[in-house]
């Protein structure tokens, strides 16, 4: 049963991770050497998790065409189902054991991913029971109740005093790295491309231009529909997991409202619904814009920052003068200019006319 | 009643509030049959088609399909079930290519779990192989091919017609249901496809009902046809049978002249 | 029963609130089926407004309040916010009028962004506290504490929306805002300026989130950049209760959500006070999906 595309996934999947593990030690050393690194590791695991999420929401609203408001709800549930199990168990088991010993490292890297794979499938029952009422309802009804759960969501937390409830949950190990954020983001991004282009993407993709179209072509819509808001929660818990476990490993309610949901719709939207790519790059651009005008603090009288007030400005006019998103609905490499679509219509393969249905073969107009 | 009836529909009624849409209809369809359903607008011909694909629920009646009720069925187990449809105003998947509307027609056949896709597991290479190259070759019949990649939206309006037919077919039914195929077509596009349904029944061995006002192309190819009026029955028979049924001319040419439909 | 009928009184209270917000929530709604994200936010600048021209008339007036001065107030927010809920309008959603619905949606959420963070850096992220427009006093009746700010409150937001119900349904301006939020090219066809009844859809929303801004000053007077972003949902809530679209529904809607919070508020579980609005949302669309009031439209086969 193993056959050659297995071996070829794995191969690639080696690379990737050689890849990874080399950018993420010399990053490492160069924030040794310059401490002001550190400050852009953090930008760019913000970048990756932010990436993690905007192509995971975009599973569900630019793939399945269901517009949700709650990410940030679900990125919440991962990332404290994470921190919980990472506080009280893993985190004490790890630390018996000598510091700095092999034995520990492999510890508190296998016990990481148990703990984000862990927060993933919260988020997964979160986003079932979430999908399955949901799912009714259509369009901005849906929208609002998403955002309805996503509150929720934040209420339960802050009332909950296992996890820190208002205080916020520290003491979380700091166990993730860039290594594992983009680990895991590279797994979205594929897990997302193979699901589009899959049977299961398609009906996905029916689902989102004319519901009863694919409902009479035999898809079950109420299933597909909760199993987009199934893998786009799990993924979005596991971003939020490797968020919970980053320097400086500490949760607070405060971070998980709706204003962080809409930073991830603004994300998918500004890179075109139900373009990967464009999820991607607007997830870039929308973590490195706040970044980038940093500096502009220092003109302010006061010390007032109007970094988000340009952001917000920036946002507006992005989105008017492209309504559609960035890429629109296609994926960056359709901008290529493509062998197969320089050739003329005629010289391409029309298959064999014997196949062709006689369309002057009907039978005599009486 | 025949037992190797397709579909049968038995006594079906439907009320929308206070009024009745279609009332005691009674259909049955043998195999390989091309059967008309006609009657001037509002008669209930679409709001057949909605209950026999199950987007309604008759308020009376049955409706089975090769035997099996379809009543507690949702539109998809009924597609299943050998029954596709196109619609009155084209539902195509707009934004998608020609060749992917065509694999979601298949999508019955060529199913898998996220975990295939995934994966690309056998089963994913296998089904998508498949998929393409059925979807491909109805693609030839219905000389699309060359516009596999385009984009559904940017067809022709006949074009989008025949697209809709064949991703109908790619579910592979054992009845097709066709609502106003030639509804928007000019006349020679309406011969062309008068020789098009004609021929999708006699090469892929079905059943097709289809709902049309053009009564040239009803009476050149339906073998039976049901005429409907104001939610009843009115007229079964042969297009000879029926163009002498003086209900039918009633109903078409009666008294209020304003009411009269080709 | 005391408790009861406290409870009740401050509900309606701080509901009339809600419902003067879901008004413009749900006339947006109506005729453009946009939820306007920065309607809370509008309410917000209404407040903050008042905070501004409150203070400064209690200079020039040497530190008195009067009724007057309440007035002149108000009236000021209102004209503020309809100017902005018009330039809102105008920038960020009308060029978008024939662009997929969802690019309005973001910048409505990019303008909310905008009067949230331009007000932390406009006015400072630290609370304020509104001024003593009008004297308070306390009043006891059967039991019943209350203060002449909750009959202000009521007295006011009732008087707003009699004015919209008659506006809405008793001017020509207010048929032409139905025909337009029935069918927006039909009525386009028939020669109602579309654009200018959109427009002043958005002042009169606005003008009534800053009455709403006012009173919720008044009744809880410490104001900051962030305060719309809890009530303007909850008001989006009230008005998706009420059956978006409906006058009636949305206060309706309000004072529903504003009576259950102050009961959920003075019971055992009163710390999810703030979830309460969104698992009545769930429960009402789930068995009624287009709210209380709203008609259902089934998609046509």
């Amino acid at each position: 049963m193993f056959r050659r595309w297995y071996l070829r996934d794995f191969i690639l999947l080696i690379i990737y991770i050689a890849v990874l593990y080399g950018a993420w030690v010399a990053l490492e050393y160069a924030a040794v050497y310059w401490p002001s690194m550190r400050y852009y590791n953090r930008i760019l695991v913000m970048m990756g998790i932010n990436i993690t999420l905007a192509v995971s929401l975009n599973i569900i609203n630019g793939h399945a065409g269901q517009f949700s408001l709650g990410h940030a709800g679900f990125m919440a549930v991962g990332a404290y189902s994470a921190a919980y199990l990472s506080v009280y168990y893993f985190g004490p088991y790890v630390a018996k054991m000598p510091d700095g010993s092999a034995q520990q490292i492999v510890w508190q890297n296998l016990l990481l991913i148990v703990a984000v794979l862990a927060g993933g499938l919260m988020s997964a029952i979160a986003g079932y029971i979430v999908g399955l009422p949901s799912l009714r309802l259509r369009g901005d009804y849906l929208a609002i109740v998403t955002l309805g759960f996503g509150e929720i969501i934040r209420v339960l937390i802050l009332n909950i005093e296992a996890i820190g409830a208002a205080r916020g949950l520290s003491g979380i190990p700091a166990w993730s790295s860039f290594f594992w954020v983009f680990f895991f983001c590279g797994l979205t991004i594929l897990i997302s491309n193979r699901l589009v282009s899959s049977s299961v993407g398609r009906a996905f993709l029916a689902i989102r231009e004319d519901q009863i179209a694919a409902e009479s072509m035999g898809i079950d819509t109420t299933r597909y529909k909760v199993k987009a808001f199934i893998i786009g929660s799990c993924l979005a818990g596991v971003a939020g997991g490797l968020f919970a476990h980053y320097t400086p490993a500490y949760l607070n309610p405060t971070g998980f409202t709706f204003i962080r949901s809409f930073e991830v719709v603004a994300m998918v939207v500004l890179g075109g619904l139900g373009s990967i790519s464009g999820s991607i790059v607007a997830a870039i651009i929308l973590t490195l814009l706040p970044e980038a005008l940093r500096p502009v603090k220092d003109y302010m009288p006061g010390g007032r920052d109007p970094r988000m007030v340009i952001y917000s400005i920036m946002l507006i006019v992005l989105m008017l003068t492209r309504p559609q998103g960035l890429f629109g609905r296609k994926e960056l490499w359709q901008f290529l200019p493509r062998r197969k679509d320089s050739l003329p219509n005629e010289a391409r393969d029309e298959g064999n006319a014997d196949d062709k249905l006689d369309r002057d073969a009907a039978p005599p107009v009486t | 009643m025949a037992n190797d009836a397709l579909l049968q529909a038995n006594h079906v009624t439907i009320r929308f509030g206070g009024l009745t849409a279609v009332s005691d209809f009674n259909l049955d369809v043998q195999p390989r049959e091309l059967l008309g359903l006609i009657g001037p607008n509002g008669a209930g011909k679409t709001t057949i088609f909605n209950m026999l694909t199950g987007v309604y629920k008759p308020t009376e009646g049955d409706i089975a399909i090769g035997g099996v009720s379809t009543r507690e069925m949702k539109p998809y187990q009924i597609t299943s079930l050998g029954l596709a449809r196109t619609f009155q105003n084209i539902r195509l998947f707009k934004e998608l290519t020609v060749l992917e509307n065509v694999k979601i027609g298949g999508h019955i056949h060529y199913k898998y779990s996220s975990t295939s896709a995934v994966l690309h597991t056998n089963r994913f290479h296998e089904a998508e192989a498949e998929a393409e190259a059925q979807a491909m070759k109805l693609l030839d019949i219905f000389d699309l091919r060359t516009r596999a990649d385009h984009a559904a939206k940017n067809l022709p309006y006949g074009d989008q017609r025949r697209l809709e037919i064949a991703r109908a077919l790619a579910a592979r039914p054992k009845l097709l249901l066709l609502d106003e195929p030639a509804a928007g077509l000019n006349d020679s596009e309406t011969r062309a496809l008068m020789g098009t349904i004609h021929d999708i029944r006699d090469r892929f061995q079905i059943a097709i009902l289809l709902i049309e006002h053009n009564m040239e192309l009803v009476m050149g190819i339906c073998e039976r046809i049901v005429v409907l009026n104001f939610g009843k029955t009115i007229a079964v028979g042969t297009p000879a049978e029926i163009r002498s049924n003086d209900a039918v001319i009633e109903a078409y040419l009666g008294e209020p002249v304003s009411e009269a439909h080709a | 029963m005391q408790t009861l009928l406290q409870n009740l009184l401050n509900g309606i209270a701080s509901g009339s609130i809600y419902a003067l917000i879901a008004l413009g929530y749900t006339m947006v709604y109506g005729i453009l089926k946009l939820i306007n994200f920065a309607h809370g936010d509008i309410f917000m600048l209404g407040s903050f407004v008042g905070f501004y021209a409150g203070n400064f008339i209690a200079k020039q007036n040497g530190g008195g309040s009067s009724p007057l001065s309440a007035a002149l107030v108000m009236l000021l927010s209102m004209i503020v916010c309809g100017a902005f809920g018009y330039l809102n309008e105008r920038i960020a959603y009308r060029p978008l009028r024939n662009a997929p619905r969802i690019a309005s949606l973001i910048t409505a959420i990019g303008v909310s962004f905008f009067l949230e963070f331009g007000g932390q850096f406009v006015f400072g992220p630290d609370p304020k506290f509104f001024p003593t427009l009008i004297d308070k006093h306390v009043i006891q009746f059967a039991g019943v504490v209350t203060t002449n700010y909750q009959l202000i409150v009521l007295g006011v937001a009732i008087a707003f929306m009699a004015l919209l119900q008659y506006i809405v349904y008793g001017t020509k301006y207010g048929r032409a805002m139905r025909a337009v939020s029935y069918n927006f090219e039909t009525a386009s066809l028939m020669g109602i300026p579309t654009d200018r009844v959109i427009s002043t859809t958005f002042v009169i929303g606005s003008m009534l989130a800053a009455v709403a801004g006012i009173l919720y000053g008044l009744s809880y007077p410490k104001i900051d950049p962030l305060m719309g972003v809890m009530p303007g949902l909850k008001a989006f809530v009230a008005a998706v209760l009420g059956g978006i679209g409906n006058v009636p529904g949305a206060v309706v809607g309000g004072l529903l959500i504003g009576i259950i919070e102050s009961f959920v508020g003075g019971s055992a579980y009163s710390n999810y006070r703030d979830a309460i609005a969104f698992v009545i949302l769930i429960v009402i669309l789930l068995f009624r999906p287009s709210g209380l009031f709203g008609k259902y439209q089934a998609e046509k086969v």
